[in-house]
């Protein structure tokens, strides 16, 4: 539905639909903090700025039809094979005999998700959690970057300009002679 | 019925591979393919949370949130570039997207 749906919202809509989904399987497998945090990353900014973006290019709809027939040839065996692997996986199921560990790894976690991922991520993984830090302020600095645009009208604080100024400068002195003044 | 690892694995890899057909069959919309890319990354995610699960180890999970990290930054990224090369172009279409090497 994200891919095949010819308006770019509908399709923003369905992705959202499915981080939601996603979001709920996370809670199945008892990993509540990551849930939450799809929910608030995914649906609360990354989808709103997509949207935005969308709104804001204001695209042709009739424009963008899709032109999928040529890509057929190269797509069919692809997705022939892939499919094929994984029904194969599916019907062999290699892991049937690893089932049911979910009950047995709740029961036996004392702590909640969130304490047990606040416990490991200051201490083990403190410089990884530092580096993904320094990822989203370049990410931040770049899209203002790219994004901004000077314009000649709108007047700027020239911050040099104020500091120098000194009144010798920029007082002057005026006589003024008053109107029927008789001297 | 009880959820085992597989069916984590067979999620994972249908949201991957509709991830991948948005990126190949697409050649019309930029925008759809960063929300393809958002996709393929989810399902990576997915991977990792069962993984996690299964294993009985937190670090996956930990992974998965580093993934969650990467996608918002490259997102925000990759629009400020689209935004950017829609106000010099005009639009967004993939064929003529080549003018802007150089």
């Amino acid at each position: 539905m994200v891919v095949f749906s010819k308006n770019p919202i509908n399709s923003v809509l369905f992705l959202i639909f499915s981080f939601i989904n996603t979001a709920g399987i996370f809670l199945i497998a008892g990993a509540e903090f990551l849930a939450l945090i799809l929910v608030i990353v995914y649906v609360g900014a990354v989808a709103v700025l997509f949207l935005f973006v969308i709104m804001m290019l204001d695209l042709d709809v009739n424009q963008l039809k899709g032109e999928i027939k040529k890509y057929y040839k190269v797509g069919i065996p692809i997705g022939l094979t892939i499919l094929v692997e994984m029904g194969l996986i599916i019907f062999l199921d290699p892991f049937k005999n690893e089932s049911a560990f979910l009950n047995k790894w709740q029961v036996n976690s004392e702590l909640s998700n969130t304490e047990r991922i606040g416990e490991v991520i200051y201490t083990d993984y403190f410089y990884h959690f530092q580096i993904s830090g320094l990822i989203l302020l370049v990410a931040m600095i770049g899209a203002i970057v790219l994004t901004l645009r000077h314009r000649d009208y709108v007047k700027r604080q020239n911050a040099e300009e104020q500091i120098m100024r000194d009144p010798d400068r920029s007082v002057e002195l005026k006589d003024l002679r008053i109107k029927g003044d008789s001297q | 019925m009880t959820i085992g690892l597989s069916h984590f694995l067979i999620l994972s890899a249908c949201l991957f591979l509709t991830g991948v057909f948005g990126i190949f069959l697409n050649r019309r919309n930029l925008i759809i393919i960063l929300m393809s890319l958002e996709l393929l990354l989810l399902s990576i995610s997915i991977n990792f949370v069962g993984f996690s699960m299964f294993l009985g180890d937190i670090a996956g999970q930990i992974f998965s949130l580093f993934i969650l990290t990467v996608a918002a930054a490259e997102a925000a990224i990759g629009l400020a570039i689209l935004v950017v090369y829609f106000r010099n172009v005009g639009n967004i279409n993939v064929k003529e997207i080549n003018k802007m090497s150089g």
